[in-house]
């Protein structure tokens, strides 16, 4: 009789343990899906007020004027993003390789080291040394005042290095080895087996890395606002009319240094700055950049899954 | 012929292989530029007077004891919050949850929350923790809003310590007569602890660099917090107001390396634990 109490105690002491591990585990349900209610419940408003195409597509942001038009912001972290991105894929990939299949032990490890360090530096320091060394650095190089959408894009370059390179080389690690050993025996060399047999095996998981990459570069804030220059207007360059064929290339090139060398004002960094003195339209006008912000992480983040999903499918 | 195509093919693996080496060669270089940089210009700038001085610029006082109480004390207070949950739930995943829909969905959430930027949590942070819990600008609301940020860290880096564990540990113990319960408080856990002390570790790294969730969760007062419901600076938001500002930048280095020394020690200390955990493991 009494074991058998303390049997359906013992019972009961599992159930509720079970019960609060779940609990807890279901929290980050919870907490995601608090945020984004409430993200979309403080942004959504305003975006109604002003118009939504007007908010997205709008060129003018003045909010002493009650003018809430982000598109400007929009593309400078577009653009931010894309170009961070693509170099850090390129050096990321490589990097990825030489520590995966060229790498001795040792220097294997010493980079592997670098590379950690490098992703748990505070990105207020990034923005600090960005501050410091880039940007006097663009400024030298394209002219201006040198807190440009270059500036951003070098510091986020680095920034993004470290995410992508670390699960290139968890992909590029999960390919079997049954593969590279057919390569090689087949004649191949060994930069053609990484290139034609291992790189393509472990796509994957290297766009897995490049989108969270960009989920990362998109979402930076501190970095990105001490060296943007913060100019909420999408660059202006003033070209010259008269086209002929050799200043028609002349003018593309003064575009791009232009554009690199505009300042500009990211998605977070309008939150950032203005969200210290705002109030009333204007900040829930900042939450709204807040919600669209969130769409494209989420975007990004659903890119991912996908990704990840056809990967298990297919192995 | 034939050879024209080996000697060919080779100088094409060649250059390939230097692109590959440089590419290494210039991770590593931007490293020692960031870190060299920051602490050549900022190391001078640290001793007992900066870091032991209140920050009262009008006094000459201007040092960073007031931020370094603040982030420990946001430290200690996220680490209490989010260690057990994370904990509980990393239990919950590896030694609980069958495959289905609740897990996806577990799943999803956990990814999605490392995948939201920090500035989000903060206007977050601040519409839920500050203005409608009205807990104001303060370390109880930072904690708050960096606890639900770390999160996913610690469960993650736990579940994977936890799944380390060989089943035959389990098993055992199960076989003894001990029932789940007390099979994970008493043989799982203990042999997981390594793992679990590296999550913490791993999430303090998180703590001490972030600084756009703060802002406007625990504001940027200067003045040394009295209790969990003052708001104060952390050594990130301190760097990030001095670098707006501009105006002395002999603090902003010598901020900057302190930051960095400390990002380095709990770096090193993460992987150390690892590392004799490892050697234990196998021994």
């Amino acid at each position: 009789m009494e074991g058998r109490c303390a049997m359906r105690k013992q019972l009961m002491i599992e159930k509720g343990a079970k019960g609060l591990f779940l609990i807890c585990a279901s929290l980050s349900v919870l907490m995601v899906a608090i945020i984004s209610v409430f993200i979309f419940f403080k942004g959504a408003p305003a975006m109604f007020k002003i118009g939504v195409l007007d908010f997205i597509f709008g060129t003018t942001w003045q909010p002493t004027a009650e003018i809430f038009g982000i598109f400007p912001m929009i593309v400078a972290s577009l653009l931010a993003t894309a170009l961070s991105v693509a170099f850090s894929t390129f050096v990321g990939i490589m990097v990825a390789v030489f520590l995966a299949e060229l790498a001795p032990k040792r220097t294997g490890r010493v980079i592997r080291s670098a590379i950690d360090l490098l992703a748990g530096i505070p990105s207020v320091v990034y923005g600090f040394f960005g501050m410091m060394v880039v940007v006097p650095f663009v400024r030298s190089l394209l002219g201006g005042p040198g807190n440009s959408l270059m500036a951003v894009a070098i510091i986020l370059s680095i920034m993004v290095l470290p995410t992508i390179i670390s699960i290139s080389v968890d992909a590029i690690q999960a390919v079997p080895r049954e593969y590279k050993e057919g390569a090689l025996a087949l004649g191949a060399s060994q930069i053609q087996t990484i290139f034609r047999v291992i790189l393509p095996a472990a796509k994957q998981g290297i766009i897995a890395g490049v989108v969270l990459g960009a989920g990362r570069a998109i979402g930076e804030t501190m970095a990105v606002v001490l060296v943007a220059g913060n100019r909420p207007a999408i660059p202006q360059v003033a070209l010259d009319p008269s086209l002929g064929i050799g200043s028609f290339f002349t003018n593309i090139g003064l575009t791009i240094t232009g554009w690199l060398g505009s300042p500009v004002r990211t998605l977070t960094a309008n939150v950032a700055m203005e969200m210290s003195y705002a109030s009333g339209l204007h900040q829930e006008a900042l939450f709204a950049t807040g919600v669209v912000l969130f769409i494209f992480i989420m975007i990004l983040n659903l890119i991912v899954r996908l990704v990840v999903r056809r990967g298990n499918g297919n192995a | 012929m034939r050879n024209s195509i080996k000697t060919r093919r080779k100088a094409k693996d060649g250059f390939t292989y230097g692109i590959i080496y440089f590419c290494a060669f210039f991770t590593v270089a931007a490293l020692i530029a960031i870190v060299g940089y920051i602490l050549i210009n900022g190391l001078g700038g640290i001793n007992w007077e900066f870091l032991s001085a209140l920050y009262k610029p009008g006094l000459g006082q201007e040092g960073i004891w007031p931020m370094i109480v603040s982030t420990l004390m946001l430290i200690g207070l996220t680490v209490i919050i989010a260690t057990p949950i994370g904990i509980l739930s990393a239990i919950y995943l590896s030694e609980y949850a069958k495959k289905g829909a609740l897990l996806e969905l577990i799943r999803f959430a956990t990814e999605s929350l490392s995948g939201i930027p920090s500035i989000i949590y903060g206007l977050f942070g601040y519409a839920f923790f500050v203005v409608v819990c009205g807990l104001k600008l303060s370390i109880l609301s930072g904690a708050l809003t960096l606890s639900i940020m770390v999160l996913p860290i610690i469960i993650r880096t736990t579940e994977e310590a936890l799944l380390a564990i060989p089943q035959s540990y389990r098993e055992g113990s199960l076989a003894l007569g001990a029932g789940k319960l007390t099979t994970i408080l008493r043989v799982v856990l203990p042999s997981a602890i390594g793992g679990i002390l590296t999550s913490v570790i791993l999430s303090i790294g998180r703590m001490v660099g972030e600084t756009a969730a703060l802002i406007y969760t625990m504001g940027s007062s200067v003045n040394v917090p009295q209790s969990l419901m003052n708001g104060g600076r952390t050594l990130s938001v301190h760097l990030y107001f001095l670098a707006k500002e501009g105006t002395d930048m002999g603090q902003s280095f010598a901020t900057a390396a302190v930051l960095l020394i400390l990002v380095a020690f709990i770096n090193f200390l993460a992987k150390s634990v690892a590392n004799v955990l490892q050697k234990r493991n196998r021994g």
